[in-house]
């Protein structure tokens, strides 16, 4: 269909990983947020968690790219 | 129990993301879109892991998120039958035995492949049967989004419902069946990685595995069972009433492992269609089992949460609790909402709630792109405005009819969620009917499949027969304690089981075997009106066998199958 569905999932994952993992720094410290989560800082692991996920996705598109180009 | 939340401004932007890449994705594949078959089938040019991914997350619809997080707590355990035999089975079967007459014989359609295999009358029942019942299954699911939305976030119910048919309709109106199977994809993924930290937080919570055992005894006890019920899955199968389904292992492996889920994964076309637009046959047979290896593990997922919820039900300190419905029960559907207000902090709390969003309109899109399908190929096609011989301008022509079919499904399945929503009842009704439905096909399309003397008269009486015995026996039993008629025993008391899946197990069990009989008596006594060379790449023994011996031994479907079965069986094993 012309559209590699590993680029879209790769930067919105990616995206979702940024975003947590800075929402986490900021507010790594914060007891009242984090006391739900049994005071694991789970907005930061779960960020670094999907940016891992989100980079190596855009890895295989831009592998498969290159590969269909040559 | 006060069920709403409130969302910070970080919940909200990981929402508006994901819609504006679900609509992206109909945008970019706007342009691909420019016959028919692009549209309702996906040019058959998915690789079989998208295609297997978009299968199982078209079941991963939210009611089966909320449903099977409610059995958990209920039941235990227990609750993976409908997974480790209840699925992976059918599924190894669709894969190795059925698609290859699915995908091989072009057919477009299950209804369609009836159409090749029997007549027209058995086509033209299948596809007005699966139309209605998938534009009403869209409209229960959107209106059980919009009271959940309203409920949790306190969204207005009319808004919420509104809003969320708008973005399904606008990346399948896109997109169609690609942009459908792409979202799943992305859906899976999100469905995933939003409620790993449920299970993370909540496993830590209660000491994990052994520490959740522990804490797990004394509540079990309490109810009459043995300390491990609910973190066993055959052990307390030998009688109905040692386990909380209340039902037995035959049941089990019968009415669940065999009529019900052979009926569902391997007639269903919600789920077919998804392997029907595979790339090529070992795409297509793959795609089942690809779907069947994170479907095996789905349960550690959904389940057990859902086991842990019983724990700090009843654990006084951890202030947890189910929201009541108005006879003072709990709402057992709710658990994974609140869970998710339980653990999740402002951040993953808003990727847990997308997550919950992403399966409803997984269910929903699933069920529009197959409706368009059977609605312009099965019955607009067949009925209306049959091929003119053009093919340019037929392809442009049912490419259009496809997409005025999507709104139209989209905004009939509105109407279905206002009808829901004034009538409770009218939900139960409808499901119970179309379990009705599935059991009598499974037994036509295996015979048909496997069985060469099988006449198209045989066939239709058999599935009208099956569906009829189905509701007589729905008729004349009901599960104890029923307070409806909706239940059960609308025609005459006759027989009581414990509880209502068991009769459900055996409602599907009767359908199925009568459904068989029928079609085997009548394709004895009628003419066999197909001749074997119309029936080759629609029957088994008229096929000619698909070659795997040129392919890698760790390439063939055959050996994902093996591996597949072997895994399942394994985690049988560890939690016997």
């Amino acid at each position: 269909m012309g559209v590699d569905i590993k680029f879209p999932i790769g930067l919105m994952f990616s995206i979702f990983g940024l975003m947590l993992t800075l929402y986490g720094l900021f507010t790594s410290g914060d007891e009242v947020l984090y006391s739900r989560s049994l005071g694991v800082n789970i907005n930061l692991w779960c960020g670094l968690g999907m940016l891992v996920f989100g980079v190596i996705m855009l890895a295989f598109a831009w592998k498969a790219k290159k590969k269909k180009e040559a | 129990m006060e069920m709403g939340f409130t969302l910070a401004w970080i919940d909200y932007a990981i929402m508006i993301i994901y819609f504006i890449f679900v609509l992206g994705i109909g945008w970019a594949l706007k342009r691909h879109m420019k016959s028919a078959s692009a549209f309702l089938e996906a040019g058959r040019s998915m690789p079989a892991w998208v295609a297997g991914l978009a299968f199982i997350s078209t079941n991963l619809g939210a009611l089966e998120v909320m449903g099977m997080t409610g059995s958990g707590a209920k039941y235990g355990m227990l609750t993976t039958h409908f997974y480790w035999v209840g699925a992976i089975p059918a599924m190894v079967f669709l894969a190795m035995f059925m698609m290859p007459f699915y995908y091989g014989s072009k057919a477009r359609s299950v209804p369609e492949y009836l159409k090749l295999r029997y007549d027209e009358k058995t086509r033209g029942l299948n596809a007005i049967l699966f139309a209605v019942m998938t534009i009403l299954a869209s409209g229960i699911s959107m209106y059980a989004l919009a009271i959940l939305m309203e409920k949790v976030l306190g969204w207005n119910f009319h808004l919420s419902l509104v809003l969320s048919a708008a973005i399904v309709l606008g990346y399948t109106y896109l997109g169609g069946l690609s942009s459908a199977i792409y979202n799943e994809v992305l859906q899976f993924f999100i469905i995933v990685i939003g409620l790993l930290p449920i299970v993370f937080l909540s496993m830590r919570d209660l000491g994990g595995w052994s520490g959740m055992q522990e804490q797990l005894a004394p509540i079990v006890t309490a109810k009459g069972f043995a300390a491990d019920t609910w973190t066993t899955t055959w052990k307390y199968t030998g009688s109905g009433k040692a386990n909380p389904m209340g039902v037995e292992w035959y049941s089990i492996f019968a009415g669940l492992g065999f009529v019900l889920s052979f009926g569902y994964w391997c007639t269903n076309f919600l789920i077919v269609q998804r392997a029907m637009a595979a790339e090529s046959t070992t795409a297509a047979r793959n795609t089942p089992l690809i779907g069947a290896i994170p479907k095996m593990f789905i349960p550690f997922l959904i389940i057990v949460p859902g086991i842990a919820a019983l724990v700090l039900m009843n654990t006084p300190g951890k202030e947890f609790a189910l929201p009541l419905n108005e006879a003072g029960q709990p709402i057992y559907d709710y658990t994974i909402i609140m869970l998710l207000k339980q653990y999740l902090p402002a951040g993953v709390l808003g990727l847990g709630i997308t997550a919950l969003l992403a399966s409803f309109m997984s269910g929903m899109a699933g069920n529009v792109s197959a409706f368009n399908t059977v609605w312009t190929y099965d019955i607009y096609q067949s009925y209306i405005r049959p091929v003119t011989g053009d093919k340019i301008a037929d392809e442009k022509h049912y490419l259009v009819v496809g997409r005025l079919a999507t709104i139209f499904g989209i905004l009939v399945s509105i109407a279905a969620a206002y009808l829901a929503s004034l009538f409770g009842n009218i939900m139960d009704f409808l499901q119970t009917i179309f379990s009705m439905i599935n059991a009598p096909l499974f037994a036509v399309i295996f015979l048909g499949m496997f069985w060469k003397r099988t006449t198209g008269h045989a066939a239709f009486t058999g599935l009208l027969a099956g569906f009829t015995i189905a509701l007589i026996h729905h008729g004349l039993t009901y599960p104890e304690g029923a307070d409806t008629l909706v239940k059960g025993g609308w025609i005459y008391h006759l027989f009581a089981y414990p509880v209502e899946m068991a009769q459900n197990f055996w409602t599907a069990i009767f359908a199925c075997s009568t459904s068989a009989i029928v079609t085997v008596g009548l394709s004895l006594v009628t003419k066999k009106i197909k001749s074997d060379e119309e029936l080759k790449g629609l029957v088994y023994s008229l096929t000619p066998k698909l070659n795997e011996e040129k392919v890698v031994w760790y390439q063939r479907s055959s050996t994902l199958a093996v591996f597949v079965l072997a895994i399942a069986a394994v985690l049988t094993v560890l939690f016997w």
